[in-house]
């Protein structure tokens, strides 16, 4: 530890040479779903530490190759279900690249502007959830008030809160509803005074402090190893994300900066996330001021269902619903990696089709999965109360890990 | 120092278009300079490079592609199996997605294997992040990694049969799975 304690507080950290296995999980509230730990313990120092996972497995990649290219959309929300409308662009673009669609302005504004939400809102969950691990149990309360908020606009769009489902293959599922860029801008108006309420009750609290500093560490050098993306690496003084090395959805015109924290522990990773949230509240709010009206769905009748009133006026546009709703479009046999920037770091979906109406394989890199990875060299050495605190900033979702 | 790089890269994309007509990137270019041997098959689509490597030289290359000044793919951002189907010959495919943090360039490798010897050299000498990966394909496909350090199934139960991502394998399983 860096401060010195009281001596009375004073901490042993000598070992006691007698080793304890404990089973950490897979129902420990602290494991933020269905984690397993096998903690190898000599008196509360951690010597080894071994993830368990899988018991959130339901075969969703598998699920994908026997469904129609746009019934895989469904899949994404559930796989990492904080962060759903990430996931769907992860999907939609790689197939629409296979496909080679444009989309229009405004579908793709909309689509930056619900990512960034969303990645508000998650950060949010982990922000209440992580400070809960800690002990800080306030934090919880404030941070899903806001959430709520976002929530409350994500199913104002797309009529779903946690699986939206909004983005679809050649645009959007439909236009933003009437009143909701008034509701959003209330929402980005109010949000950074919240930002700064959460900071207030965290990040200046001793207690806080202790338990994050010097925690966890990870040296640049293992954590690109170890193939860490997201606040996970920023946290370690690496600036890469993906909106900016790799640009997707005209992310290269919006003007946001990368924050990264050179510390490398717990609280780096903390200071990284809470300094995010305030970029993507940056972006939202220029994507809000570019909203003009336009299409939101692509020109192409074939893979684009066509709006309602076309479809009962218009003997084409029947021809063509019927036709994706009951045997689907074909995509060109070929392979893509589309990775975006999720709310934990670089989300890649992998497609490969052969043609037809379903694809071949459709793999996703979750970062929650390669970020885990790394916990055993982070929590090493550490206290076991500690681990949670590690768990808690690497942000994991086990819908996405286990998929 | 980039400004070299740069100059070597456009140098071996100027060179690579007198003798041959469509152009490789210079990714392939630099892989091809080093051993031609290395590079089997060239695929550009999408803006994405890939290469198929012969299934022997898979470590050699990734070494090269880590450690050669204007490479630099020092992460490996994906790996993931293919089964192409029980009929194909090869009939799986093991995919590498490499990244690299200073140069923001991304490439895809690609070893073929065949059904009766799905073996491959593990690349977690090269990147450690490939650890969980390959358990996961081997866990799902069936591919084995030679050298792994810890290759157990991830995702399923220890004692599951058969590899799920297989396209034999029946998407409800063979029968009802029990966990006592």
């Amino acid at each position: 530890m860096s401060t010195t304690l009281p001596p009375q507080f004073e901490v042993i950290d000598r070992p006691l040479d007698t080793q304890m296995t404990i089973s950490f999980g897979p129902q420990h509230p602290s494991t933020h779903g269905v984690l397993r730990l096998e903690l190898i313990l000599d008196g509360e120092m951690l010597v080894k530490a071994t993830p368990d996972i899988g018991y959130l497995h339901t075969g969703m990649e598998k699920l994908f190759e026997y469904k129609k290219w746009q019934q895989g959309i469904v899949i994404t929300d559930r796989m990492d279900y904080l962060n759903p409308l990430g996931n769907n662009l992860a999907y939609v673009m790689a197939v629409e690249k296979l496909l080679g669609i444009e989309i229009p302005e405004r579908a793709q504004t909309i689509r930056v502007l619900m990512c960034e939400l969303q990645r508000i809102a998650s950060h949010l969950v982990w922000l209440g959830t992580h400070a809960l691990d800690i002990g800080a149990m306030t934090v919880f309360f404030y941070c899903f008030r806001e959430r709520e908020k976002i929530l409350n606009l994500i199913e104002a769009a797309s009529g779903g809160r946690l699986t939206p489902s909004y983005f679809r293959i050649g645009g959007l599922m439909m236009d933003l509803p009437a009143g909701f860029e008034r509701r959003c801008k209330q929402f980005t108006d109010d949000f950074l005074a919240a930002l700064q309420e959460f900071h207030t009750l965290l990040t200046g609290n001793k207690i806080f402090q202790r338990r994050t500093q010097g925690i966890g560490y990870i040296s640049a050098e293992d954590a690109i190893d170890w193939g860490l993306t997201g606040p996970s690496l920023r946290g370690s003084g690496v600036e890469i994300d993906v909106r900016r090395t790799n640009p997707y959805t005209s992310y290269e015109t919006y003007d946001f900066e990368i924050p990264t924290e050179q510390s490398g522990d717990v609280w780096g990773r903390y200071m990284v996330r809470m300094r995010e949230m305030k970029e993507s509240h940056k972006i939202s709010v220029q994507a809000l001021s570019r909203l003009k009206p336009g299409s939101i769905k692509a020109d192409a009748p074939k893979v684009v269902l066509p709006d309602r009133e076309a479809m009962k006026t218009h003997m084409d546009a029947l021809i063509h619903h019927f036709l994706i709703v009951a045997e689907g479009f074909d995509v060109p046999a070929g392979e893509i990696y589309h990775p975006i920037e999720g709310s934990k770091g670089e989300l890649g979906c992998y497609i490969k089709s052969n043609g037809g109406p379903k694809p071949a394989r459709v793999h996703f890199r979750g970062p929650s999965f390669v970020n885990l990875s790394a916990l055993p060299l982070m929590a090493e050495g550490e206290m076991v109360a500690d681990v949670v605190a590690i768990i808690g900033s690497i942000d994991i979702v086990l819908g996405e890990i286990d998929r | 120092m980039s400004k070299e790089i740069e100059q070597g890269q456009a140098s071996a994309e100027a060179e690579a278009a007198t003798d041959n007509s469509n152009t490789p990137s210079p990714l392939v270019a630099a892989l091809q300079r080093q051993n031609p041997e290395w590079v089997g098959e060239v695929i550009e689509a999408f803006n994405e490079v890939t290469v198929i490597v012969p299934r022997a030289k898979v470590v050699e290359v990734c070494s090269f592609l880590k450690t050669a000044p204007g490479l630099e793919f020092n992460m490996l951002a994906d790996l993931c199996g293919v089964d192409r189907g029980p009929e194909e010959e090869p009939r799986f495919e093991v995919n590498y997605h490499l990244f690299s943090t200073t140069k923001y360039h991304r490439m895809r490798l690609k070893v073929l294997l065949n059904d009766e010897d799905t073996h491959v050299e593990t690349v977690t000498t090269v990147w450690r992040t490939a650890n969980w990966h390959e358990r996961e394909t081997f866990d799902l496909m069936g591919i084995i990694f030679d050298g792994h350090p810890d290759l157990r199934r991830i995702l399923l139960p220890e004692d599951w049969e058969g590899h799920a991502l297989r396209k034999d394998f029946p998407l409800r399983g063979y029968e009802p799975y029990s966990l006592t």
